[in-house]
């Protein structure tokens, strides 16, 4: 037990003493804190600018709500991917984002996906009620959550498919539940099941829900970060633009 | 924030660590008595088994359940069984999951009781014509019993305060899988703080209670027994 305290408090101190070697090889990085949806295209883009100008980015995947109270609290993020287009307003408004670098990036689809069941009329699967569980992202946090629910609302099914629902923490568990087949499908966002077979997954139409439009902010800690504003630039150009259509976006 | 959502955490938790607590001590304590008497080589791997899920990351232990429990894993066939296709997303689920969590904290504190106890008491009560199921029961385990106390409330506090195996299999369901730990993330993340305040700081009255119980509990049975 002494043994096993030693070492611990010898782990502590020497992650204490790490910690400002640490932040100052990282300075010229960009930490970017990017929506869990968006983890695969963030990945390319950021491995392309980096390709492109020799700096690195960062990424943190997470949920964005989880992402943006990280960031309220002195997170060492430099740039917010925003799942939504709430947050990066809320984020300059309280203080934590650069007054009028928000833009869209990308607008998210919301599909149903089951690697089961045929989804042709997804619609009708749902209807159908047929199914033990549905995994959808929390509607209080995760925008897709929040889509799919108004997506259920307006085939008039809340009712009948909230009991069966599992909540997944982002929408990257969501896909998760379903593709290990704990849940039968799910509602997750059609850049994820980009590739898929047509039958396996529905997209659900854009008149029933709110569009999900996914926004970015540079943040107070990436102010004097030039590769931070380079990073956003870059996300906005044309190269991005071909990666962020191809993935299962659309852009305004 | 209405009393239902602070109230059905809390009794779900109880629940679920009660009920963990109670088949650990089941399943735990003929391990730990294997484990303390044994002298075969296979002793120290199956300790280190038990050992596992001090040093793993509850995101192993979650994915593996994930897929054991699923539709093409044992939990999928047994929950065919009554017609479901899984058996994540549900108490019971949970419960399998916290067993496994916390198995270590309930036989190691009982293995190392049973081997202070030693092979004399033992001796002294088979001479004196006592079979080794009235050994156990008369002599081993009452003269063990600080091990089982430590056992008990380690794992009833490990189980409360399991978050990330829980995250991963049990799809947050009011009332069935949203926990404690799970409640109070959510409340951080949707920025409720008082409701987040509110659970958080029950686990911390909660916390000190246990611990100081724990050592209250050595330091009397220190004196008794020593």
């Amino acid at each position: 037990m002494r043994v096993l305290r030693r070492s611990v408090l010898g782990l502590l101190a020497a992650m204490g003493l790490a910690a400002p070697w640490a932040t100052a090889a990282v300075a010229s990085d960009v930490n970017a804190a990017v929506a869990a949806n968006f983890t695969k295209v963030a990945t390319d883009i950021a491995a392309a600018f980096e390709a492109a100008t020799g700096n690195h980015v960062n990424l943190s995947f997470g949920a964005t709500g989880a992402l943006y109270i990280q960031t309220s609290q002195g997170g060492p993020f430099d740039v917010f991917l925003s799942a939504d287009d709430k947050r990066t307003k809320t984020a300059i408004k309280d203080g934590f984002g650069v007054d009028g670098t928000d833009f869209t990036y990308a607008v998210g689809k919301v599909v149903l996906y089951s690697p089961t069941l045929d989804l042709t009329d997804g619609a009708a699967v749902l209807k159908a009620n047929g199914f033990q569980h549905i995994g959808i992202a929390d509607p209080k946090t995760a925008p897709y959550g929040a889509a799919a629910m108004a997506v259920l609302d307006r085939l008039g099914l809340t009712g009948a498919v909230s009991p069966k629902i599992v909540t997944g923490e982002n929408i990257t568990q969501t896909l998760q539940f379903i593709d290990t087949g704990n849940a039968e499908l799910g509602f997750v966002a059609l850049s994820q099941v980009v590739g898929k077979p047509a039958t396996q997954v529905w997209l659900a139409p854009q008149d029933d829900y709110p569009a999900i439009r996914q926004n970015a902010v540079l943040l107070k800690h990436g102010e004097d970060n030039a590769a931070a504003k380079a990073f956003l630039d870059y996300l906005k150009g044309d190269a991005a633009a071909a990666s962020i259509t191809a993935a299962g976006y659309t852009l305004e | 924030m209405t009393l239902t959502d602070i109230s059905s955490p809390v009794v779900l938790t109880t629940a679920l660590a009660g009920v963990t607590t109670l088949l650990l001590l089941v399943l735990g304590t003929p391990i730990a008595w294997w484990l303390a008497r044994t002298r075969t080589r296979w002793r120290e791997p199956v300790a280190a088994l038990v050992a596992l899920p001090l040093v793993l990351p509850p995101t192993v232990i979650g994915f593996y359940l994930l897929i054991a429990l699923g539709p093409n894993g044992p939990g999928g066939s047994i929950a065919g069984l009554w017609g479901a296709r899984t058996l994540a997303f549900s108490f019971w689920g949970l419960v399998l999951g916290s067993i496994l969590y916390s198995l270590p904290f309930m036989v190691q504190p009982i293995r190392v009781a049973f081997e202070t106890v030693g092979e004399e008491p033992l001796e002294a009560a088979a001479t004196l014509g006592a079979g080794r199921w009235q050994a156990f029961v008369r002599v081993a385990a009452p003269l063990a019993r600080s091990g089982f106390f430590t056992g008990i409330i380690l794992t009833f506090a490990h189980t409360v305060g399991e978050f990330g195996v829980v995250l991963m299999i049990g799809g947050n369901i009011p009332g069935h899988t949203k926990v404690l730990s799970i409640a109070i993330y959510d409340y951080v993340e949707q920025g409720e703080w008082l409701a987040a305040h509110f659970l958080s700081l029950g686990m911390v009255v909660f916390a000190f209670v246990v611990v100081t119980a724990t050592m209250l509990l050595d330091r009397r049975f220190g004196r008794l027994t020593g």
